[in-house]
């Protein structure tokens, strides 16, 4: 089988700012920051940069960040849609890019300001709606959090999950966030019974079970494996990434077709697996996309980590936790309290686990796994060391 | 303005749709070739990848597949009544086809107007048609 992807590149430079709400700095401001950290970190010119790749979402133009930054030709740029299902599909892409010859040195990000109210996408929305969310709007499903209570509700119906297996993983990545001095939750811990008593968001979803609102910027540097060996920090080779879309899905409203718990997470997983030497086994510790905290039982079982319906009870006995659990996950704090940057900051501490400079760093992480929003079209990434 | 979001009826393709439930009918997109029943509606079939279909009543009787209910911060017109139930309904002519709707007490009643802690998934359900300014929209009660 030709696998021209596999470990052909390397995540050689993550640069991040700080996460805050109400940054004063503008989206534009942050995203070249994390770049030129990110180009620091690796010792890369800007004017070696020849790709540039993000979100559809994201607001600020290839254009822009390249007058800022100082970057040479442009010879490759790329954009992946569908929000949080995005950021490990963007690194892929850019692998890809590398890979095939398209791009030498490829930087991703993502930068969002999103704390300010006006920045909520479900809140701007029209009155009259034409997208597919005019057959779920109009009667009051109005957000994000209220599409996933719908699947988090059936999913707890066919297969006995509770709010304590949802408070797992809500109080596993407190945890690693209590350990990280730059996470926006390092210094506020939480309790099971906090959890339990959280005020309602979407039943049977509290605040605890969503992510936070984040202002910030992440950014990653790719390059060929070759001229990874050159530079100063330890690679973060990417040994797969894949994309999914499984059919018949409807993003975020998954409701419509035969088998809504089938999220994408299983079409990527597919594709991952299939040209990897490594299978969830050999995974040492995983970073899963956690907008909400029904999607990690929902990935653990679409990547296989679990039978389809333990996701749930996976997660019991401190399976997700550092340092003793069988898939320590999120270990930076995940969007639930880390930071919520469509899920770019779950990439940099893949990256970190494989370079031995996680705060809560896995012993002989060799293999890092990291996902993107599952319920939405999606990606996922497996770097090795 | 009730300050309710709402449907663009003006798409050729859900047009008839929305004209059914003015009337007090569920319609449902059934492709010709295939007798394939679609929902959301979607030009094309995706078993028989062809473009005619017609618009055909259904019993409107279903069953909740799901609830969420929703707490505020909503868009105001929504945190007014909340909480209140959102289900999706599993539809009698194919378990597959399935709508977002709101139980509720009667037709013209509000989003409130049953204890969302008493809607159970497995609940039967019948549709009926709420006026919401020049749209009407599907609703649920029990059955």
């Amino acid at each position: 089988m030709i696998t021209p992807l596999k470990d052909a590149t390397a995540i050689v430079g993550i640069g991040q700012t700080a996460f805050g709400k109400g940054l004063e700095d503008s989206e534009l401001s942050l995203a070249c920051q994390a770049i030129s950290l990110a180009l620091d970190d690796c010792g890369i010119a800007p004017s070696e940069v020849d790709g540039l790749a993000s979100y559809t979402l994201e607001s600020n133009r290839e254009v822009d960040v390249a007058r800022n930054v100082g970057l040479g030709d442009i010879t490759w740029f790329s954009q992946v849609g569908y929000g949080g299902g995005a950021g490990c599909g963007v690194v892929t892409q850019a692998a890809m890019a590398v890979a095939t010859g398209q791009a030498e040195v490829v930087v991703a990000w993502r930068a969002r300001k999103r704390a300010s109210k006006a920045s909520r996408p479900w809140a701007n929305v029209a009155q009259r709606i034409e997208d597919s969310m005019q057959w779920s709007r109009p009667w009051g499903l109005l957000r994000p959090v209220d599409e996933i209570a719908i699947l988090t509700r059936r999913y707890m119906h066919e297969f006995g999950a509770t709010r304590d297996h949802l408070a797992n993983v809500a109080l596993a990545f407190r945890k690693h966030a209590n350990r990280n001095p730059v996470a926006t939750m390092y210094a506020k811990p939480l309790t099971r019974e906090q959890y339990m008593e959280g005020r309602w968001i979407s039943e049977p979803l509290c605040l605890f079970d969503n992510c936070l609102e984040t202002d910030g910027a992440l950014a990653c540097v790719v390059v060929s494996a070759e001229r990874a060996k050159d530079l100063p920090q330890v690679p973060a080779y990417i040994h797969a990434g894949s994309q999914g879309i499984p059919p018949e899905h409807n993003t975020m409203t998954n409701f419509y077709n035969a088998d809504p718990l089938l999220g994408p997470s299983w079409a990527a997983a597919k594709a991952l697996w299939r040209y990897s030497d490594f299978g969830p086994a050999d995974v040492k510790v995983a970073q899963l996309y956690d907008a909400f905290s029904p999607l990690v039982p929902l990935s653990l079982e679409g990547y296989g980590f679990c039978a389809r319906g333990e996701g749930a009870a996976f997660t019991d006995d401190g399976a997700l936790e550092w340092p003793h659990g069988r898939l320590p996950t999120n270990t930076a704090g995940g969007g639930m309290s880390e930071a919520y940057v469509h899920g770019f900051n779950l990439v940099l501490e893949g990256v970190r686990q494989i370079r031995g400079t996680s705060t809560s760093q896995v012993d002989g992480a060799d293999v890092s796994f990291v996902t993107s929003g599952e319920g939405v079209p999606t990606s996922a990434l497996l770097l090795r060391k | 303005m009730s300050g309710f979001l709402l449907p663009d009826d003006s798409d050729p393709l859900t047009h008839p749709f929305w004209e059914g439930a003015r009337r007090g009918e569920l319609l449902m997109q059934r492709f010709t070739a295939s007798g394939h029943y679609c929902w959301p509606p979607r030009p094309m079939d995706p078993v028989s990848r062809t473009l005619e279909y017609e618009w055909v009543p259904l019993s409107g009787r279903g069953t909740v597949w799901s609830i969420a209910i929703p707490h505020p911060p909503l868009l105001p017109a929504y945190t007014d009544l909340a909480p209140y139930n959102v289900v999706v309904v599993e539809l009698e002519e194919d378990p597959h086809l399935r709508m977002v709707g709101n139980v509720v007490a009667s037709a013209d009643a509000p989003l409130n107007s049953v204890d969302p802690h008493s809607v159970q998934i497995g609940d039967p359900v019948q549709v009926v048609f709420a006026p919401v300014e020049d749209m009407v929209l599907p609703r649920w009660v029990k059955r």
